[in-house]
């Protein structure tokens, strides 16, 4: 699609809105794969497999303990149905269950180590692993160094964690940083204690199976009273073919710590689905606060519905301490098929749960997403605000729990889901479960279903913008709310991606 | 995914329990025959099912019943003031001795025994056909249980505008009784018809009700179902709606130990309407569960589904409601509403409003909020001199009232209001 440069002049379109629409014509621009040599752990999954994996990251025996009975438990599991999500039967023992590239077998030491191809493959993808004022995702930020805040990285490919930036300055402040593999040689007490208390061994399905195979994921300890310094962030890269990523991160703020961080994914394109099932758990203790950013660009498949990534993903968050915060926020544009609910067990006092989504769905994908905030504690308060785009012939589904428990006196739930259809095949679909147990509570739900509006459009093209334009706009208007709840590294990256991933759903 | 032992063994329970009704004509014999396999291979319901979650089936499903002592109530009938032609049944057994005669000028009315018997019959058509659509995609295994032994209740074919009202009273005095009724109603094109059912019918009651309304049809249903306290019930009603026709449909609910009520219904044609609303007061040991489920398969039609719950004393209502829009109906205008209104703390409210939407030219919403009574009214209102108790009882009754407007009869409507009324000061007396 083309458009003039003079787009911008017109009075009450903003810049962002016209490079978004300008964007529209690129495709999936993260499909490309980097050719690297891979070492792979042998297809299908056994108990020695698991051995291997645990092995491979130096683990001690508890822990190799720890997932072989979360293995065995997986295997009497059966994989749920109950989401709005169709795909074929997954073959779990096609699959491989943990890639390395060569380069990596003996962990390099600094950054400067690292594979120069590994790092070639973020900087292509916009996140250069250099430690530098840079502003995460926004592209050519790199090359000149901008005025922003800095920005710690943990780039994840396939199995392994690439490295870790910033991890002496934020050392200073008492942050522990790290890939789990590195946490549990390097801080065992913490993840022994932490680990699975919020989403246990054998949660559900997928997350079991993750318990048993998880590999590498980001690890984060913040200290009491301690502001986190930076953003952390992860980006996780799926590069090897049939290869599943199976990350786990554990992200536990301390009394009076706050801790923002943010989460991207890609994948190349490939003709064959891959497998993605990663586990977070995030504690927050007393008064503290953790915001968790997620824009999510798996590659969703081409416009047949060929390929792409299968994200089955469990995220909780326990606010364990009273006062505490959590607060989700996710732009959902990538994979075939989501399966992912962010929750927030809201077990303190005075503790507080806030989701905020964007799921767009387009072509063949799927999107079963939602949250569940389970009110526990007294005078909990959440928020939930999700907006769903379907668009070609794509089904969006939220599903989402509000649970008020009897003793969660006074506490207040606000929920408000949208969706917006663009064009006639695809679907939206709304599913809440909302359960007040005690009277002392409020629980307000509403949820609104509609297409673009005509008027709207109507209105946008009499002012000379094509219809595709149009639509842009209306979506970003749609979306606004939850835009501004990113960070504002993200939230650039996350309207471009509004536009990108509603390519070609007009007319 | 197989079907759990424990849900096939529960149904061949369910269905030797009942005995199979016998001499009927052979039509009849074969939708029975496929309402008992419908059930032998979905199962019987149990908790673990979706839409079992917040009830649980067991006392409805157990053999024998358990025991429900009759209440002695000292009111006036419901509807007693209006003109209509009312049939008795006590304990699910119709009354020839309590009843009108059984004849109304604009209907074509028979016992479905009649009707089942009869080689040739419109019934044909109707019976167990909108029970077995509903089946998919949710199972409603204790409506099919009813079609495959349910030899009571009335088949009625409506082709004008009847003069007044046909109203069923349900009697119960039986402790254990287990009784099965199953109306079916076809308004023709053009007609309009309005059943009112009241009564707490039975220990335990299966209801089904199957209604077909043709183009341009209009079918009025108020339902209260009666003060006893320990009764339980489980009804469905089916509704299937041509061009241009409405449904409304309006049920009152004042305790009893269970009641589970299921409403399906379906848009055939073009402009249609329909509307679901139920007000419920319960108290104590009370557990009063709407599943409603929407389909619209045709264009430019309207839904409406608006329940209202006052719960108190460890009371539980339940609301699962779903609006279902096919691809190709456009022009949808859906709405939902739930509400609980909890007035202690032991109470609860529990709720899934589902949209399924395939659709993209249509205007879907729902709502649904849980509370206790607000304190900025309950301000208002004392400072105005109004007591604590008068001033919930009116909160109550305007919380009540947005179920009760659905009503399209101002007379039916005020009887409602009245009969709640007086319920309410009596309690607080």
């Amino acid at each position: 699609m083309q458009l003039h440069d003079d787009t911008s002049i017109r009075e009450g379109v903003d810049r962002e809105t016209v490079d978004a629409v300008r964007s529209v014509g690129e495709r999936y621009k993260y499909g490309f794969s980097t050719s690297i040599d891979t070492e792979y752990a042998p297809q299908g999954l056994n108990e020695d497999i698991v051995r291997l994996i645990s092995d491979k990251n130096g683990e001690p025996e508890w822990l190799t303990e720890w997932r072989l009975t979360a293995y065995r438990r997986w295997l009497q599991m059966e994989e749920p149905s109950w989401a709005m999500v169709h795909y074929p039967e997954i073959d779990f023992q096609t699959q491989y269950y943990y890639a390395r590239p060569k380069s990596m077998t003996v962990k390099p030491k600094s950054l400067d180590e690292v594979d120069p191809e590994l790092l070639a493959t973020y900087e292509k993808l916009g996140i250069p692993l250099k430690e530098q004022m840079i502003l995460a995702g926004v592209e050519g930020a790199g090359d000149t160094p901008v005025e922003g805040r800095k920005v710690a990285v943990d780039a994840v490919f396939d199995s392994v964690s690439v490295g870790t930036t910033f991890k002496a300055e934020l050392a200073k402040a008492g942050v522990i940083f790290c890939s789990i593999s590195e946490a549990v040689r390097e801080h065992p007490e913490l993840v022994k204690k932490y680990l699975g208390s919020v989403v246990p061994q054998s949660d559900n399905f997928y997350a079991t199976l993750n318990s048993a195979v998880f590999s590498d994921g980001s690890f984060v300890y913040v200290p009491p009273g301690v502001r986190c310094p930076m953003e952390l962030s992860t980006y996780f890269r799926i590069n090897a073919e049939n290869t599943g990523q199976f990350e786990r991160t554990l992200i536990i703020a301390d009394k009076g710590a706050y801790v923002s961080y943010l989460e991207g994914c890609t994948a190349p394109m490939r003709d064959t689905t891959q497998l993605h099932a990663a586990v977070v758990e995030i504690v927050a203790l007393d008064d503290a606060e953790v915001k968790y950013s997620t824009v999510q660009n798996w590659y969703p498949g081409d416009e047949n519905g060929k390929g792409g990534i299968y994200n089955f993903v469990t995220k909780r968050a326990d606010c364990r301490g009273d006062r505490s915060k959590v607060s989700w926020t996710q732009v959902e544009t990538g994979s075939a098929v989501t399966w992912k609910y962010p929750s927030c067990i809201l077990r303190g006092d005075e503790s507080q749960g806030e989701f905020y989504s964007i799921a767009i769905a387009n072509n063949h994908q799927q999107a079963d997403t939602g949250t569940k905030m389970v009110h526990l504690g007294r005078n909990t308060r959440s928020r939930i605000v999700s907006k769903g785009i379907s668009a070609g012939v794509a089904q969006n589904t939220y599903r989402g729990l509000v649970s008020m428990h009897p003793k969660a006196k006074n506490s207040r739930n606000y929920t408000q889901c949208d969706s917006l259809l663009i064009g006639d095949k695809c679907g939206a679909h709304t599913v809440p479960y909302i359960e007040c147990r005690n009277n002392s509570s409020r629980v307000e739900h509403e949820a609104t279903t509609s297409k673009v509006d005509d008027e709207q459009l109507f209105y946008c093209r009499q002012r000379g913008m094509d219809e595709e334009e149009a639509v842009a706009l209306v979506v970003n208007g749609f979306c606004r709310e939850v835009l501004q709840a990113l960070p504002m590294e993200f939230a650039m990256e996350a309207q471009k991606l509004v536009a990108i991933s509603l390519e070609g759903s007009v007319g | 995914m197989a079907v759990p032992a424990l849900k096939l063994d529960g149904a061949q329970t369910l269905l030797a329990a009942a005995p199979e009704p016998s001499g009927e004509a052979s039509w009849a014999r074969s939708v029975r025959q496929a309402a008992a396999r419908r059930l032998a291979e979905r199962g019987a319901p149990v908790r673990r099912d979706e839409y079992w979650r917040y009830t649980d089936p067991q006392s409805l499903t157990c053999q024998p019943p358990v025991a429900a002592a009759p209440f002695e109530n000292d009111e006036a009938p419901l509807f007693g003031g209006a003109d209509r032609l009312k049939l008795v049944f006590v304990d699910g057994v119709f009354s020839r001795e309590l009843s009108d005669p059984v004849e109304l000028e604009g209907i074509e009315i028979q016992p479905l025994s009649e009707a089942l018997s009869t080689d040739i019959h419109w019934a044909r058509e109707l019976f167990g056909v909108l029970e077995a659509r509903g089946q998919t995609p949710v199972d409603r295994p204790m409506a099919a249980l009813n079609t495959a032994r349910a030899t009571e209740g009335f088949a009625i074919r409506v082709h004008g505008r009847p003069g007044k009202p046909v109203n069923f009273v349900y009697l119960h005095e039986d402790a254990l009784s287990d009784a099965m009724v199953h109306n079916i109603v076809r308004v023709e094109a053009g007609a309009d018809f309005t059943l009112l059912e009241n009564g707490p019918a039975a220990a335990r009651f299966n209801k089904v009700l199957e209604v077909d309304v043709a183009d341009d049809g209009a079918f009025h249903h108020v339902r209260a179902q009666g003060r006893d306290h320990e009764r339980r019930a489980v009804t469905g009603t089916f509704a299937r709606l041509g061009a241009r026709s409405t449904f409304k449909s309006f049920t009152l609910t004042v305790n009893g130990r269970l009641t589970r009520n299921e409403c399906v219904v379906e848009f055939t044609g073009d402009d249609g309407i329909a509307h679901v609303a139920g007000a419920c007061v319960g108290e104590g040991d009370f557990r009063h569960d709407d599943t409603v489920f929407v389909t619209h398969d045709a264009v430019n039609c309207e839904s409406r589904q608006v329940f209202k719950k006052v719960l108190r004393s460890g009371a539980m209502g339940i609301f699962q409601g779903k609006i279902l829009v096919k691809p190709d109906a456009q022009k949808t205008d859906g709405y939902q509403i739930s509400q609980g209104l909890l007035l202690d703390d032991d109470s609860q409210f529990l709720a899934k409003p589902e949209l399924e939407i395939y659709a993209d030219d249509v205007a879907c919403s729902h709502g649904s909020t849980c509370g206790a009574v607000d304190e900025t009214l309950l301000f208002y209102l004392r400072s105005r001199g109004v007591s604590r108790g008068e001033a919930e009882e009116l909160l109550v009754l305007a919380f009540l009232d947005e179920a009760i407007a659905e009503i399209e009869d101002p007379a039916l409507a005020d009887d409602i209001r009245a009969r709640l009324a007086a319920w309410l000061a009596r309690r607080r007396r």
